[in-house]
């Protein structure tokens, strides 16, 4: 076991130098002058261009620069933009909401679409089948940004259900709704692909084994069907939450919560390279350890896997 | 049984004949899917509706005579009338016009960016399944990199880093998006492309070709193309409708398409701020999209069962 | 039937004449719904077994063996399985119309069974050790502890080395023979009295075949078990088999001892059978492969089923299907020359 995790967080090592450099090097090339508008109105002082320069090291070759910010990283360090903010401190600011509202969407999709799916799965072919196969194909189709107006308008603006936009500091319950938008598009997914993998377990031949064993119904689907169902599942929830977070974005921007899209985007507009190539970074970090979380526990739950 | 079947008497008997002999029929792979695939109602209603999308997309100007470009700001956020039925935009453009346009360039951005995302990742992963051996390592570590990066953040550095090269034509503008997704999305396509190339590597009749001396591109085309032709149609089926949300939600974000190019996804970023007050802004293209993209999923759904009986 | 129990003098094994079935299977119909169209499996199979004997059940892939067996567990997948009459006896008790419940107390406890392939018929996440002792915490209520131990014990009673250490390895750690004594073990934690091993070897190799017969056939003399062995091997058949019954498209064609059976089939496929299949003592003679091809169930031929592939067949073989008719000596066949074929 011990083995098998660190052999995979070597294998990491290659892919987090390559994304991080892919974004940094993509950051840096953002046009336009980082440093235009620092000095007011007019052109700075050539000779302040020039010790900013110095100081943030941008004459050096975008590979030195790179590795000067990674070691920067290693310890902890994410840097200063050029208007003196601690980048560390943006982020710490921002991070927690997301870090929320993800978590609140993984949830929202595990419980229903983990419910829906094997309901389905279990009786493939009836009505709720039916009803979940194509309200899943619904959640597919509409894009994020549409269903969250809707909800938005229709449960906030219309029916005052919810707030139309999020407090400031926001609790598990103002962010429900948000959380659900966020998570509609991978609860359908959740939902579908535990159905198709409690749907093509169930036909398994150890399944008919443990009936021809004589347990009882909710014994051979608690525990021989879910456990060897639940391990597809279980991969695509844990790789989600870094798509979660990221793709936080758009439904921050609809219901006006302050994390890390809002940050993303102010910093894009502001050509603030340090703080984009930062909250990327980071979430580049969340999105592979929650693979290597992935698969370890594919490992725990699978044991045929340990031999490879 | 009576008269009026008389006429046509012959019909009932050959029916069940012919049913029977489909039935016993050895079919391969494709001819069953397609005979499975004619059966089901989602799969015509799903090929009926891309079949008047793609209509739409090539000749809108059977389908509206007004200039979707040209505005009139004293009419801006009209209602919906008996004249322009989906109302006006806030520059006073007929939104019935602009969507009908919307449709072509739509449509245009979720084919060419699945058939970039196919061939690059067909090609890379064939050759990673293929070759093996380092070159494989290599192209899978390229694979795990932009896989690593995710999709919205990723868009929105690229664009934001290239918006001003490509200038303000209608192609450069589109080009870009395009490219963008592609280059985000090409790694699934490889990684099912060469775990169908690794299968076909080690099936016997693969060796056996080989070791009768047929050549890399002998095998490639003759058995690994045909194993994997399925699983990538299926997924590039589904993403061409999910590329098509995700040129709309750039657009969305600011970052995608915008104006001169006209497509659902600009309109219903131009519409975010009228959203109160003139919510057919919205609905409109909104509708639009949500339906072709259903209708893609669809397509993409019932491919995936007729090629797949046992998923169902 | 009472011949043979006045033959025999102190109530041996072999006595099994005057003992009440212990299962008992008759007239069952079993039909298929399927795409292209309703597959009639089972139409009308009639068997039993007595405690200490062991039936096998004969026929080629597609006559309907397994369904049978799934059908006593009533582990059939229904739809589209579709059970259409019949009855299905464990010690006169009729099991098709008993409750769901019921049929679940009396699985494993009273029924147990053996599937071919142990690799996927065994769960490959859980260890053999949980695997085993499931059925002793959830239904004896067992510790932990005790369950383990017991697992160990029947590891070790079908013969698998250093049982205490394997009983926490998982299945797909284990040899094709060794994992089939685990299945094997596992079928046997309840102890029941009818065995029903379906294919226990065909996935084997040939010699680890004839361990795990030997093994069967051990446990089954110890235990005075009931073992109906499902299987298409002649050759296993006779060693272990006290009767036969041979099975074509859905059906008990003929069932006799299995002397009597060797000795002088009395319908034309158990002979066609028998001749296909080398034997030592017939060096020389020609073996013969059975013509055509087992029928689609989908569409049975009228009258005898075998007709179209029976060397004897005659006009009236094509209209009448002859049923399961008794012969001397507590035999039985269903053919129209089965008194003809006893006769020689």
């Amino acid at each position: 076991m011990g083995r098998y995790v660190s052999r995979r967080l070597l294998q990491l090592v290659p892919v987090f130098l390559g994304t991080t450099f892919l974004i940094y090097f993509m950051v840096w090339a953002l046009p336009g002058d980082p440093l235009a508008g620092k000095c007011g109105d007019q052109a700075c002082p050539p000779a302040f261009i020039e010790r900013m320069r110095e100081e943030f090291g941008l004459d050096q070759p975008i590979l030195v620069q790179y590795f000067s910010y990674l070691g920067g990283l290693l310890q902890g360090d994410f840097g200063t933009n050029f208007r003196g903010q601690e980048v560390g401190t943006l982020i710490a600011n921002a991070y927690p909401v997301t870090i929320k509202l993800a978590l609140v969407a993984l949830i929202i999709q595990a419980a229903i679409g983990l419910t829906a799916g094997v309901l389905t799965g279990l009786r493939p072919g009836g009505f709720l089948d039916n009803l979940v196969l194509t309200a899943t194909l619904f959640l597919v189709a509409v894009p994020v940004f549409v269903t969250g107006y809707v909800l938005q308008t229709v449960l906030g603006l219309r029916l005052g259900l919810i707030p139309p936009t999020v407090p400031a500091n926001p609790g598990i319950l103002d962010l429900i709704v948000p959380g659900y938008v966020l998570g509609s598009l991978s609860l359908a997914y959740v939902a579908r692909l535990t159905r198709t993998s409690i749907a093509e377990n169930a036909r398994a031949d150890y399944v008919r084994t443990a009936t021809a064993k004589g347990l009882t119904r909710q014994r051979v689907v608690g525990v021989h069907l879910t456990r060897n169902s639940a391990i597809p599942v279980i991969t695509f929830l844990g790789a989600d939450f870094g798509q979660l977070m990221a793709g936080a974005i758009i439904t921050e921007g609809i219901f006006n919560i302050n994390g890390i899209g809002g940050l993303i985007f102010q910093s894009i507009q502001r050509l603030d390279g340090v703080v984009v190539t930062g909250v990327v970074v980071l979430l580049v970090m969340i999105y592979l350890l929650a693979n290597l979380l992935v698969d370890i526990t594919y490992a725990l739950l699978d044991p045929r896997i340990r031999l490879d | 049984m009576t008269d009026p079947t008389t006429a046509t008497s012959d019909k009932p008997v050959g029916t069940p004949e012919a049913a029977q002999a489909a039935v016993t029929r050895a079919r391969s792979l494709g001819a069953d899917a397609w005979y499975d695939l004619r059966r089901r109602p989602l799969f015509l209603v799903a090929a009926t509706l891309i079949g008047a999308l793609l209509v739409l997309a090539a000749f809108p100007q059977l389908f509206t005579s007004v200039d979707p470009t040209v505005g009139d700001l004293s009419r801006a956020r009209q209602d919906p009338s008996a004249e322009a039925w989906f109302g006006y935009d806030h520059l006073g453009r007929d939104v019935y016009a602009r969507t009908i346009y919307g449709t072509r360039v739509s449509i245009i951005v979720g084919v060419l960016a699945t058939t970039l995302v196919v061939l690059a990742g067909a090609v890379m992963g064939l050759i990673a399944g293929f070759v093996g051996g380092w070159v494989d390592s290599l192209l899978a570590r390229i694979a795990d990199v932009f896989f690593g990066v995710p999709f919205i953040l990723g868009a929105i550095v690229v664009l934001s880093t290239f918006r001003q090269s490509v200038g303000n034509s209608v192609i450069g503008i589109s080009g870009l998006v395009i490219g963008t997704i592609g280059l985000l999305s090409w790694p699934i396509t490889m990684r099912i492309m060469r775990s169908a190339a690794i299968a076909a590597r080690s099936q016997d009749y693969v060796k056996a070709a080989r070791a009768l001396g047929a050549g890399p591109w002998r095998i490639i085309t003759r058995h690994m193309l045909p194993n994997t032709i399925a699983p990538v149609m299926v997924y590039a089926t589904i993403a061409l409708g999910a590329f098509i949300g995700a040129e709309a939600t750039l657009s969305f974000l600011g970052v995608g398409l915008r104006d001169p190019v006209v497509s659902w996804g600009v309109m219903i970023s131009e519409a975010q701020s009228y959203l109160r007050t003139a919510p057919h802004l919205l609905l409109f293209p909104g509708a639009f999209l949500v339906v072709t993209v259903l209708a893609f999923v669809l397509l993409g759904d019932a491919v995936r069962d007729a090629f797949d009986p046992k998923g169902r | 039937m009472s011949e043979t129990t006045a033959a025999a003098p102190h109530g041996a094994p072999q006595d099994n004449g005057a003992a009440p079935p212990l299962l008992e299977v008759s007239d069952l119909h079993v039909e298929f719904h399927t795409r292209d169209g309703v597959a009639t499996v089972l139409n009308g199979v009639d068997y039993h077994v007595r405690a200490g004997e062991t039936l096998a059940v004969l026929g080629e892939s597609g006559s309907g063996k397994s369904v049978t067996a799934n059908t006593v567990m009533g582990i059939l997948p229904m739809p589209p399985a579709k059970i259409t009459g019949g009855a299905i006896r464990y010690r006169g008790e009729e099991l098709l119309t008993a409750t769901e419940e019921r049929r679940r107390e009396l699985r494993g406890e009273n029924v147990a069974m053996i599937f071919q392939d142990a690799l996927s018929a065994l769960n490959p996440v859980f260890t053999v050790g949980f695997q085993i002792g499931e059925q002793l915490r959830t239904r004896r209520g067992m510790s932990k502890r005790d369950a383990r131990n017991r697992a160990v014990e029947l590891l070790d009673m079908v013969g698998i080395p250093g049982a205490k250490q394997r009983v926490t390895n998982f299945p797909h750690e284990f040899s094709g023979g060794m994992r089939q004594r685990v299945m094997i073990a596992m079928s046997l934690a309840l102890d029941p009295d009818v065995l029903i091993a379906d294919e226990p070897t065909t996935a084997l190799d040939v010699t680890v075949q004839a361990q795990i017969m030997d093994l069967l056939a051990d446990i089954q003399r110890e235990r005075e078990m009931g073992l109906i062995l499902i299987t298409h091997d002649l050759g296993v058949v006779a060693e272990v088999a006290d009767r036969i019954a041979v099975m074509y498209a859905g059906r008990i064609v003929e069932q006799a001892d299995v002397h009597q059976l060797y000795a002088k089939p009395c319908h034309p496929y158990t002979e066609a059978l028998l001749a296909s299949i080398p034997r030592l003592d017939s060096k020389g003679t020609e073996l013969q492969a059975i013509t055509g091809l087992p029928p689609t169930l989908t569409r049975i031929p009228s009258g005898c089923p075998f007709h179209p592939r029976c060397p004897r067949a005659a006009d009236r073989c094509t209209e009448i299907d002859p049923p399961l008719t008794a012969l001397p000596g507590g035999r039985a066949s269903a053919c129209l020359f089965a008194e003809e074929m006893a006769a020689r």
